[in-house]
């Protein structure tokens, strides 16, 4: 028997979601921002502290925003390009209340301070287990479809799919191995500097493959969808894809320069960083390129905008990232705020705009509607992204440099130049900048709600649509 | 064979089936079809509902 329509039920729910998370988890963002410019904004030493919000704003950005919207373009994609629908249309919809359940428990287990103190795997062990759950069942679907695939050939963003679901697995599978003591508290079961490595392999994967590999996935079937051209370079795709996959692998040291890890694994970590800017841009041109032919439609579709800026954003983190691991830059870098700066040129210009360019994109095809209620207001939405993006990044770069310069300088009979609440005072205004940067990209995803609530509300269809036969 | 020498043949091993990969990527008998599958985004909307996305 062959389902005749497409599952478009949870990639709805999913869609839907990632607008909802990404006001959440960007809200908190904000809050965090705040409190550092005044830090008794909120009651310090409660569960409102900076230290108890801040990996739930980390948590809801990257795993309930980023993986909703993962989840839903992922389900989207494959059965669109396998011309099949989803396998196994129960197990997709545990994926999605599964997957809710884990959010729900990190909004309340974090703020209460039941953590493994693992940055973004700071979940404790039960919830460790549900997403290990909920992944596999994410597997099956997703395997399951591509295997009663109707085409030969596995699109390329599928093979990006696939990667990182396989991946993310075997990370978070192996970086929560704990020895339980209770319900709510876990040690690691790894020792001292082996510990640092296994999470920082983790942590940095957790970059390559869901914050990268797998967007990039989303950008292969959305650019070229609506740009309206081909994949610029099919062969540059292929090539690219597996110097990613294994490059990243390796790349997790460069978190630990100058720290009891072995210099030998330092160096290597550095070596392979700097490789990866070579798979990085391959996904960059190619994306950027597929708009060869069709650049007028910049002018007038705010959606492409938004993905094409996305990959700028991209590829400018993709340089500074190998740049940064460099052992004499990041003896400057490490642990100031640059760090921040990169990260979040990565998180919000590269990983938020094509999501957003994406759902835009989405989202009225999933309600029978020709485009988004209001084209205008996505154009708003994103000048207030890119001018907040840009705000947040170079205030944190000049932060950043300036905190490293001060840190480290000395006077002549060797004592430190400046304590270390200097650094901080004079952080202060670029604290005020960065939190009015995260203010504007905060207000554009209020834009975008009220944009989606609009088109949900005028929607003509909420049926499955059709599978289109392959040509 | 000591391990030191196991892991450098597993290196060249791998770096060998990169180079053939790109090879094989880039050798005129795929272009046809790698041409072809670089559309596959745009050939799965249904007929009717078409937007006129599918431009040259």
């Amino acid at each position: 028997m062959t389902a005749t329509h497409y599952n478009d039920k949870v990639v709805r729910q999913f869609a839907i979601m990632t607008v909802v998370w990404g006001i959440v988890g960007m809200l908190v963002g904000v809050l965090i921002a705040a409190q550092l410019l005044w830090p008794d904004l909120l009651p310090p030493y409660s569960f409102l502290s900076y230290a108890r919000l801040r990996p739930l704003h980390t948590n809801a950005v990257i795993f309930a925003f980023g993986g909703s919207a993962l989840f839903a373009t992922s389900y989207y994609i494959v059965q669109r390009t396998c011309h099949v629908r989803l396998f196994l249309d129960k197990l997709a919809a545990f994926t999605f209340w599964g997957w809710q359940l884990v959010i729900l428990s990190a909004a309340i287990t974090l703020p209460l301070g039941i953590t493994t103190s693992k940055e973004y795997a700071e979940l404790e062990w039960p919830i460790d287990i549900l997403i290990a759950i909920v992944w596999v069942a994410y597997a099956v679907v997703f395997f399951g479809t591509l295997a009663l695939r109707k085409v030969k050939h596995i699109y390329v963003a599928n093979w990006f799919f696939a990667a990182y679901i396989i991946t993310i697995a075997v990370l978070h599978i192996t970086n929560s191995l704990a020895m339980p003591v209770s319900l709510t508290k876990s040690y690691s079961v790894y020792p001292g500097v082996v510990d640092a490595m296994v999470q920082w392999w983790y942590g940095h994967n957790a970059v390559g493959f869901f914050l990268t590999a797998a967007f990039l996935g989303m950008m292969y079937y959305f650019v070229p969808k609506q740009a309206g051209r081909p994949v610029y370079s099919y062969r540059l795709s292929v090539v690219h894809f597996w110097a990613l996959i294994s490059t990243y692998m390796w790349a997790g040291p460069h978190h630990l320069h100058y720290t009891t890890l072995p210099d030998w694994a330092q160096s290597l970590g550095m070596v392979f960083s700097l490789i990866l800017l070579a798979p990085s841009w391959g996904g960059m041109i190619n994306g950027i390129m597929t708009l060869s032919g069709a650049w007028h439609k910049l002018r007038t579709d705010p959606i492409l905008k938004f993905m094409i800026v996305s990959l700028s954003f991209y590829g400018m983190s993709t340089f500074e990232g190998p740049m940064m691991s460099i052992k004499t830059v990041n003896s400057l870098s490490h642990y100031t705020d640059w760090t921040i700066g990169h990260v979040h040129s990565g998180a919000l210009g590269w990983v938020a705009m094509i999501s957003i360019g994406t759902m835009y994109a989405l989202i009225p095809k999933l309600f029978g509607r020709e485009q988004m209620y209001s084209v205008k207001l996505i154009d708003v939405h994103f000048w207030t992204t890119t001018i907040g993006v840009v705000l947040y990044i170079t205030s944190m770069w000049i932060a950043g440099v300036m905190q490293g310069l001060m840190w480290r300088a000395t006077n002549a009979d060797g004592t430190l130049t400046y304590a270390f609440i200097e650094s901080i005072k004079s952080t202060y205004p670029y604290y005020a900048v960065r939190l009015a940067g995260g203010t504007l990209v905060f207000a554009g995803m209020l834009l975008m709600a009220w944009n989606v609530w609009k088109t949900i509300a005028a929607r003509t269809t909420t049926a499955d649509s059709p599978v289109v036969q392959p040509a | 064979m000591d391990i030191g020498t196991l892991r450098g043949l597993i290196t060249a091993a791998l770096f060998i089936a990169f180079l053939a990969l790109v090879f094989w990527a880039y050798s005129k008998r795929r272009k046809a079809d790698f041409d072809k599958l670089a559309r596959m985004p745009l050939e799965d909307d249904p007929p009717a509902k078409d937007s006129g996305s599918k431009t040259p």
